[in-house]
């Protein structure tokens, strides 16, 4: 049996953006990728990796001043230009489905309205039949009770129904092609699951033939059927999913897959293709513990825990003038926890479960409702809690989420690395604080140049790095880490692991871990906490949860995270 | 985000070079008034009443003393213009400055404190901003002029306009500065500095403040033009600067009595400064206000 | 939808409260009604008989309620300069100002949302630059000043169009219109463009800003995608998003319309409740002055009501709460 036609033959393709000075930035150079009847073909890369090019491309929806170059595309065999208007039937030929299901619905038109016009738009339907039509989408995408839904607006479906309304405006003129733009990108780990089921049903029992935009290895495992790894604009390795994930040929490749969290075995470190600045950093990483030994933080018996967290509470909108229409809504209900001295805590579960709301309370951002918070014995949060200052702040730092708001753009490096140091009073001169600054950018593996110079000049890798040091420079004895590599490329994400785990072990430290990510979880921490609306579902040492979970919620978190271990159509 | 700032400030379109270079030459020539103006006008012994309503020297019947006439007590027009616009722009700037100030202030501590605070100076701009400038500040004038009869003179009237103006617009600096510290309050580098435990005050001023500068930046730019317009609408109505002081308001007050009778140069010519210096001063503005828009950033 | 209405409700009654007590406070203690309200001769006992008969001599506040009850019952004093009810010279003059205000907002809207429309879908046209410059001067030159130059082109040099007054007015009931007689009609011509020339360039503005930002959404490129027509994606669903603001500021723009009629009226001469305002305060006539700060706060604060009520009968978001 030969191989089907292709629906989609992308051949030798190349996109540019003329720049202001004249010159040419070269997005995707030489790409070339096929995609046959009910075949999902997953395009992956970090960012800046020209996959999303690519996927506007085909839809002729490149930003302006973009420009195909040179290259075909061709959609069943007939070569089209997609910046020609009419060469292609954009919602007829090839549906669209976006990242971000919030700002995809126009929110001022029903969700009948939206797939009707679409309808409307290419068949000669009336309105009844268009009606008819846009339920049996509605149907087909799994919405439940889709009657009621079709008056419905945008903002009354949540989340994981809005993705579906879009899924259904791009199938309702039954398109052979499906371009998917990071698709489940900003929906919980349980939507997320559905999304990619519909998707991969779609393909099977329709025949279409989809293009998966995505830097998630693990949905690519799961649902798709041939990969393309981009980097830098090129397309360094392409082929069936089991062989590019089980034995990628190319350096890059590998260095990408190797950086993937693995969800199954926890290993050491993660996998690094270069090795540098590791003896300098350690020899900084040293002074730095002498130094924090120095400031005389006590480190009395083991028994006693170093955090612990005694049936926490957190409403929100409970105060008085709080707004009309705010009720009282309760972020945390009775949580308690341990951390034990010179551990990894981790605290997982999906958005809203009330995990941020627990690093704030810790890192003193915000006031409990009800509970107490001791810290070493000594109570730091809660009714009877003393103002927080001095040596008990110190003791606690942060690392944040978004490493390009973590850094305050108008201040040089050197001054926000040295305000922590000089505000507690750590170093007696100027000249000493500067000197601690320079240690603790060697510590994080930057050049000490960085302390010259604007966050700006940083990569989102390096401001994470600096963000650490920050938090070091203060010499605390736990930092909690929110969410410190979610918005970070998955190699860079390997690095900023792979370095908390190294300052931990150089330097004693404890971190409280926060993450929607299992696989993170489970690489870097030693007992876990899953939350859920609120509250701990489950608490165990990080091996006993991962091998041999207890709640059901639990098992099935794990069940539903696409993994590179679970790569569909093996067993 | 600097660096690509600096590059578009060399981009910057020729039509906003030369309203600049407008506005500036205006405001340069009012802060030289008694240096280049030919005539003094607050000197009552400089002009004559056999002078009145001479037309423009390039007119048939022009005098060659006075390039663009004489007004209605025989006064200079280009040296009362010079001087006037040199009374617009001190109240304006003033106006700008106090609302700045008072705006920005209240802003940052609403927006970093919220709650009752917030409430109590957001719900009192809200009733300020309920009524127009116009209204608001006629008000003020009126109210002032009653109570100290003082008011209407020279030397109290432009403290009585700059508060009068500012009263209604510091709400607009307050509303964008309580808008961006919001913003800038819920992002990490505000959370990190809190965890460290600096006080309120220090991080308002130090990390905030910078970081909410730009777009007070372009609404100062576009008030003064406002703020200008607002002092000239008051004059012009009667309750701004006394003849004997003249604002450009009050030149074109004065001018409009005339302008049945065919002596047009009286008003037209301050006007036409008027509309010049704040059309430079807006054209500033609306760049300004694009280049801080995020949403039209990268679109050139 | 009702909890939002009583709200609305409730703040516009403390707004009003807030205004009466502004008026209030003008009434007791700027200018002295005593000798406002008394011959030039009287004597010090006739003055203290006056102080008493006008209740000057009760608590502050007992004198506010009674200054709130006659206000609610229409009684706004008489005024110091023609000793006529302020009540009756200000529905005298309500008509002239409420029709300038009507056709220049109608003149505005008209104008002022196809232009911005224009200026966002064909940004580097010819048309669109020339507007934009046109709506720099527009918002640059102030409405006395455009006042000015329409009165010396069309009324002193040309002579088509009347400079001052409403012309000839129809006595209907209570209203007098000007709407209905042609030199009613020419004589609203000049200060209706006057007044409209300013509102009209932050319509088109604000269009244009608006427009151009949903443009650039998400939805909208979603939109692209499903391959709908370019014309049904502008006009009827760009549009209908980008107006929403427009609604309030349009709002908002009639309150401040009200208040710049002061000026266009006085360059008009147009007898409306602006021109009776400034004569107002140049005369110190309290009276007058409260009544007219008391009147236009009440249809602020009814429009801003109406618009607010408006604005959540048309936005699915705020209509419809699941």
């Amino acid at each position: 049996m030969s191989a089907p036609a292709p629906i989609l033959a992308i051949d030798r393709l190349r996109i540019e953006y003329p720049l202001a000075d004249g010159g040419v930035l070269t997005a995707v150079e030489g790409a070339t990728l096929s995609i046959a009847p009910g075949e999902i073909h997953a395009l992956v890369g970090e960012s800046g990796a020209g996959k999303t090019t690519i996927g506007n491309a085909v839809l002729g929806l490149l930003e302006k001043p973009g420009r195909i170059a040179s290259g075909t595309i061709a959609l069943d065999g007939q070569p089209f230009d997609p910046q020609k208007p009419g060469a292609v039937r954009l919602g007829r030929d090839i549906g669209a489905v976006f990242q971000d299901p919030m700002t995809s619905l126009n929110p001022l038109f029903t969700v009948e309205s939206q797939i009707v016009e679409t309808l409307r738009a290419h068949l000669p339907l009336d309105r009844a039949a268009a009606r008819a039509r846009a339920l049996e989408l509605l149907k087909a995408v799994g919405i439940p009770e889709p009657e009621r839904r079709l008056s419905a607006y945008p903002h009354q479906l949540s989340g994981g129904q809005r993705q579906r309304v879009v899924i259904a405006c791009a199938l309702a003129c039954e398109p052979r092609l499906l371009v998917a733009d990071e698709p489940t990108t900003a929906l919980d780990v349980s939507i997320q699951a559905q999304i990619l089921d519909l998707l991969r049903g779609l393909a099977d029992e329709r025949g279409i033939g989809i293009l998966l935009v995505t830097h998630n290895m693990g949905v690519v495992a799961q649902i798709a059927d041939t990969v393309t790894i981009m980097h830098r604009g090129h397309i360094v390795e392409s082929g069936p999913v089991a062989q590019v994930l089980r034995n990628p040929q190319a350096d890059y490749a590998k260095a990408l897959i190797g950086a993937v969290p693995r969800i199954d075995i926890r290993l050491d470190r993660f996998p690094m293709l270069d090795g540098a600045n590791q003896a300098e950093a350690g020899a900084a990483r040293d002074q730095l513990r002498a130094k924090a030994l120095a400031v005389g933080d006590p480190s009395p018996g083991r028994d006693v825990p170093l955090l612990s967290v005694d049936d926490l509470c957190v409403d929100y909108g409970a105060g008085f003038l709080a707004g009309r229409g705010a009720c009282a809504f309760r972020a945390v209900g009775g949580v308690s926890f341990e951390i034990r001295r010179g551990e990894v805590f981790g605290l997982v579960g999906e958005s809203g479960c009330g995990k941020t709301t627990i690093a704030n309370v810790v890192a003193g951002l915000r006031a409990p409702t009800g509970g107490t918070i001791r810290f070493d014995g000594q109570v730091i949060a809660g009714a009877e809690a003393a103002p927080r200052k001095g040596k008990a702040r110190r003791a606690i730092q942060m690392i944040f989420q978004d490493p390009y708001s973590s850094l305050n753009a108008r201040m040089r490096v050197g001054r926000i690395l040295a305000e922590p140091i000089l505000f507690y009073e750590l170093a007696r001169t100027r000249a000493e604080a500067e000197a601690d600054v320079g240690l603790l950018i060697e510590a994080v593996g930057l050049p000490a140049e960085a302390a010259q110079r604007f966050p700006h000049a940083f990569s989102g890798g390096q401001r994470q790095r600096l963000s650490i040091a920050r938090a070091l420079g203060a010499r605390p004895r736990l930092i909690v880490c929110d969410e410190p590599t979610s918005s970070l490329d998955v190699s860079v994400q390997a690095q900023i692991l792979n370095l908390l785990k190294d300052l931990r072990d150089a330097t004693g430290l404890t971190l409280l871990l926060i993450s929607h990510d299992l696989a993170v979880i489970r690489q870097m921490c030693d007992r876990v906490a899953v939350m859920r609306a609120g509250r701990i579902v489950e608490m165990a040492a990080a091996e006993t949860l991962f091998t041999a979970p207890q709640a059901d919620y639990t098992r099935q978190l794990l069940s539903l995270v696409p993994t590179l271990e679970r790569i569909r159509g093996e067993v | 985000m600097a660096a690509s700032l600096s590059r578009r400030l060399r981009r910057v379109p020729l039509s906003v070079w030369l309203a600049g270079l407008l506005a500036l030459a205006i405001i340069v020539a009012a802060a030289l008034a008694p240096l280049i103006a030919p005539f003094d006008p607050t000197d009552l012994t400089s002009f004559n009443l056999i002078d009145a309503e001479l037309p423009p020297r390039f007119s048939p019947d022009g005098d060659p003393r006075f390039l663009l006439g004489t007004d209605n007590q025989g006064r200079d027009l280009l040296s009362a213009m010079l001087y006037g616009a040199r009374v617009s722009i001190l109240i304006g700037g003033g106006a700008v400055m106090v609302a700045a100030v008072v705006g920005v202030g209240l802003g940052l501590i609403a927006g970093y404190f919220g709650g009752w605070v917030d409430a109590a100076i957001m719900r009192f701009g809200d009733v300020i901003l309920s009524f127009p400038t116009i209204l608001l500040a006629l008000l003020v004038a009126g109210v002032a002029r009653m109570l100290f009869p003082a008011a209407s003179s020279a030397e109290w009237a432009p403290f009585i306009l700059v508060g009068a103006i500012a009263i209604h617009e510091w709400v607009q600096y307050a509303r964008t500065v309580r808008a961006a510290t919001m913003v800038e309050s819920a992002r990490d580098y505000v959370r990190a500095v809190k965890v460290i435990g600096l006080p309120s005050r220090q991080i308002m001023l130090r990390h905030i403040l910078p970081n909410v500068m730009g777009p007070v930046l372009v609404i100062a730019t576009i008030n003064l033009a406002a703020a200008v317009l607002t002092e000239a609408t008051l004059s012009f109505l009667g309750v701004g600067m006394p003849p004997t002081y003249p604002s450009l308001g009050t030149l074109i007050r004065i001018g409009n009595e005339f302008v049945f009778s065919g002596v047009w140069w009286i008003a037209l010519f301050p006007a036409l400064l008027l509309v010049l210096l704040v059309l430079g001063v807006n054209i500033v503005g609306d760049w300004l206000r694009d280049l801080f828009n995020p949403k039209l950033r990268g679109r050139g | 939808m009702l909890a939002l209405l009583i709200a609305r409700l409730g703040q516009a009654v403390l707004v009003m409260l807030a205004v009466s007590a502004v008026a209030f406070g003008m009434f007791r203690f700027v200018g002295d009604p005593v000798s406002a309200l008394s011959r030039e001769n009287a004597t010090v006992e006739e003055k203290q008989e006056l102080r008493e008969a006008l209740g000057l001599e009760r608590p502050v506040l007992v004198q506010y309620a009674g200054f709130l009850g006659r206000i609610v019952q229409g009684d706004f004093g008489i005024s110091y300069r023609n000793q006529r009810p302020v009540a009756a010279l200000i529905a005298e003059r309500l008509p002239a100002t409420l029709e300038l205000v009507l056709v220049a907002t109608v003149l505005s809207l008209a104008l002022g949302i196809p232009l911005g429309v224009l200026c966002a879908l064909k940004p580097d046209g010819i048309a669109a630059r020339l507007v934009q410059a046109v709506s720099l001067i527009g918002i640059s030159t102030p409405t006395f000043v455009t006042g000015i130059v329409l009165i010396l082109t069309f009324a002193v040099t040309l002579g088509l169009l009347p400079s001052f007054g409403r012309g000839e007015t129809v006595q209907i009931g209570p209203w007098s219109t000007g709407l209905l007689t042609l030199s009613g009609l020419k004589a609203l011509i000049l200060p209706s463009i006057t007044l409209a020339l300013y509102q009209l360039t932050l319509i088109m503005r604000l269009v244009r800003s608006e427009l151009i930002d949903v443009l650039s959404s998400d939805y909208i490129r979603f939109a692209r995608a499903r391959g709908l027509s370019t014309r049904h994606i502008h006009f009827t669903l760009a549009l209908r998003n980008a107006l929403m603001p427009v609604i309030t500021v349009t709002g908002l723009q009639i309150g401040s319309l009200i208040a710049f009629a002061i000026v266009t009226e006085t360059v008009f001469q147009w007898p409306g409740m602006g021109l009776l305002f400034i004569q107002a305060v140049s005369f110190s006539d309290v009276p007058v002055m409260a009544a007219y700060l008391l009147f236009v706060g009440l249809l602020f604060v009814l429009i801003n009501t109406a618009v607010d009520l408006l604005y959540a009968l048309v936005d699915p978001r705020l209509r419809v709460r699941s």
